[in-house]
């Protein structure tokens, strides 16, 4: 082994006080609840953003660590879950009879459904499944749900991928200008599932029925939107009422639609979407910014005490 | 009780924590899931939460370079005060302000990833103290030389000995160049060639100006290593000031506390019937009261009493030296003895020849014990001698030192 190298030679005792006196006595904790508060803590993370970078890392490598397949198993789920809904809607009970390339059509719903379900599962369950740190030490605990929000992104990326590479398998590149829907839509599914992330994760901390109660949540909102069925099919039975609008304006099944729009260009010429379906992701885009502000200032409240109610 | 604040210190060095009447409130909940609390909601409810305060009305201004030591017996709010001081925990009420950078260190390891390699750690945990990926990378080849880790630093840290986790552990937070070092009872962790490098690695970074507080239960690391000690009692600040003699207080109350103990305890006849009524201990050949001078005879006579009859029994002996170590210890037992039954008052001795104890006060612990070594009754500090100063050494041991520059 080699010798240690001292490659710095630290200050002396007087340079220390000098440089100490030279910085401000700064308040720690009981961040305040204004919009102050919101930019203090986007300074904050962005100033730890290097290792929220590297929590991201160890979520990713650390869960399929030791396994042989390693991160092919990402995509087991969701294609499984392909198949299924393949085979037993789609051919079973013929849902698919209206809907072209419907393993497609399938996958691009799951894609945005699984990005946000994990965003949310992943959040929620982030206070506490790291609560030896939080108990330990003092980083903004704002990173632990956003390191889930980069890990689901990071699975999503592996999906995306799928989809582009089955839309060419099948000659179904999805080049046009529907294409640009995707970004919005992706933007509503990440500001939204954050702004829960942030709630629920906070809340999971106090009462742990939280996750459980997220599992039930997240599986009645893969059965609310568009995903193995179309929007018209939703739309015939509800008619033109304030149920199908309740419906459509869910945050979930506009991000589905638009996803739907920018890579299923099939349904183009036949499938029926709600109009205006991009201002209706903008509107919900900028509810979920809103709920997002929120619910950190309610999570910077909350998390004064996660130390010791962990 | 009384509280002391010993406050002189040059101007000139700034105050690197201002810890403002500061309070902390726990609530303990005894529902936790949801069903249970809406069953118990509103008034009901009350009665499933017990509030305590873990810390009140602390007022602490430490000025940078020193080291602070946090004492009080499990329970007395020294490690809320330090998670509180390091924002892990937000006071009640009452505001902390803190300058420069800081290290908390309240438990070794805090956010090693057990699947992750040594190396990934390091660049984890190194980051979670506050170091960017650069100035990991700089001073990783110092971090993994002290550590001694060698080749293991590519292998899952789960494989490692909790020696080799605590020692990387350690590597990683001494490189971090914090201004403010929290340490929470690790220094406690593993063997002592690891301990003493954590100790000597705590003696360079005092004189590199950096402040360090520390709770421990350790008394002998305070007076060694702190320049000043927060004595805490039921969340409130009791003594504050010179580490030796916050010490001294806090032997006090755990005496009284331990009296409490015994008194309330429903201990069985036999027990409470023993008891070690007085010791006197002198040197033999001079006046009583007189100091012990080195090579002496030291007589200590112990005085106990049973009421109805004590067949097993043995007699203890402890000196400890005023910071409270153990210098030396005997009993009955060692010695051979075969008692008869204890019954009414009893006297014994002890004669320790020729003993040679360095300069300092000493105080006689005294035990009334059974043969298992079971504590039938304790008289702390039953009596007490001193030994004169002596210019050419220091310590409890007393050996004539010669001096002799061979010249080679």
């Amino acid at each position: 082994m080699q010798a240690p190298i001292r490659i710095e030679v630290y200050m002396s005792a007087q340079e220390r006080f000098r440089s100490l006196s030279a910085l401000p006595l700064v308040t720690i904790g009981g961040r305040t609840g204004s919009l102050g508060g919101t930019f203090a803590s986007i300074r904050e993370i962005f100033h730890h953003r290097e290792m929220l970078a590297l929590l991201v890392r160890r979520d990713i490598k650390s869960r399929y660590k030791d396994s042989a397949l390693g991160l092919i198993w990402t995509l087991v789920r969701p294609i499984t879950q392909l198949l299924i809904y393949y085979i037993v809607i789609g051919k079973f009970l013929n849902a698919a009879a209206g809907i072209p390339d419907f393993a497609i059509y399938v996958f691009t719903g799951l894609a945005a459904y699984g990005l946000f379900s994990e965003i949310v599962g992943g959040a929620t369950a982030s206070i506490v499944g790291n609560a030896g740190l939080i108990k330990k030490i003092y980083i903004p605990r704002e990173v632990f749900p956003l390191a889930s929000v980069g890990s689901a992104l990071f699975n999503f990326c592996f999906q995306l991928a799928i989809l582009l590479v089955a839309t060419i398998a099948l000659n179904r590149v999805p080049l046009s200008w529907e294409l640009l829907y995707f970004f919005p839509s992706l933007m509503v599914l990440v500001v939204f599932g954050t702004a829960l992330g942030f709630l629920l994760s906070a809340a999971n901390v106090y009462l742990r029925d939280i996750q459980y109660l997220v599992e039930v949540l997240l599986l009645i909102m893969l059965w609310a939107s568009p995903i193995v069925y179309s929007w018209s099919m939703a739309k015939d039975v509800l008619g033109d009422t304030i149920l199908l609008d309740i419906y459509s304006n869910n945050p979930v099944t506009l991000a589905v639609l638009g996803f739907q729009r920018a890579f299923w260009i099939s349904g183009h010429a036949s499938a029926e979407y709600p109009d205006q379906l991009l201002l209706r992701l903008v509107i919900a885009f900028v509810i979920g910014l809103v709920m997002l502000v929120g619910f950190q200032r309610v999570f910077t409240k909350l998390q004064g005490n996660f130390a010791q109610a962990l | 009780m009384h509280r002391v604040t010993e406050t002189a210190a040059p101007t000139d060095v700034p105050d690197i924590v201002v810890v403002n009447d500061v309070s902390k409130r726990f609530v303990i909940r005894k529902d936790n899931s949801l069903k249970e609390r809406i069953v118990t909601l509103g008034r009901v409810g009350k009665r499933h939460r017990e509030e305590f305060w873990a810390l009140a009305g602390v007022n602490i201004t430490i000025q940078a370079g020193t080291t602070v030591g946090l004492i009080g017996h499990n329970g007395s709010g020294k490690s809320t005060l330090l998670k509180v001081i390091g924002g892990i925990l937000d006071p009640t009420s009452g505001t902390v302000a803190r300058r420069g950078r800081i290290a908390a260190l309240l438990e070794l390891g805090a956010g090693f990833h057990p699947d992750l390699t040594g190396r990934e750690n390091v660049f984890l945990n190194a980051s979670i103290l506050g170091l960017t990926r650069t100035e990991t990378e700089e001073r990783f080849d110092d971090i993994h030389a002290f550590s001694g880790i060698g080749e293991f630093i590519d292998t899952q840290v789960k494989f490692y000995s909790s020696g080799m986790y605590v020692r990387l552990a350690f590597a990683v937070a001494v490189h971090t160049d914090p201004d403010l070092l929290l340490v929470d009872e690790v220094l406690a962790v593993g063997d002592e060639a690891f301990q003493r490098k954590c100790l000597d690695k705590i003696r360079s970074f005092q004189e590199e100006g950096r402040t360090i507080v520390l709770v421990t239960h350790s008394l002998g690391q305070v007076t060694e290593l702190c320049d000043r000690a927060i004595l805490l009692n039921r969340g409130h600040v009791v003594f504050d000031g010179d580490s030796r003699r916050a010490v001294a207080e806090f032997r006090d109350i755990l005496e009284d506390r331990r009296q409490d103990e015994a008194d309330a305890a429903p201990a069985n006849t036999t027990v409470r019937a023993g008891r070690v009524l007085s010791a006197t201990a002198g040197a033999i050949g001079r006046r009583a009261g007189a100091s012990v001078e080195p090579g002496d005879d030291l007589k200590v006579s112990v005085t106990m009493e049973h009421a109805d009859g004590l067949d097993d029994w043995v007699c203890a002996l402890q000196i400890d030296n005023a910071l409270g170590q153990v210098v030396y210890g005997t009993t009955s037992k060692r010695l051979g003895a075969v008692l008869e039954p204890l019954r009414g008052t009893r006297t014994v001795e002890f004669i320790l020849r020729d003993a040679r104890f360095g300069t300092g006060k000493y105080f006689v612990n005294a035990s009334l014990m059974d043969s298992a070594g079971r504590h039938l009754h304790d008289f702390p500090q039953a009596t007490s001698f001193d030994v004169p100063d002596y210019d050419l050494a220091v310590g409890v041991v007393h050996a004539k030192p010669e001096f002799i520059d061979t010249g080679a």
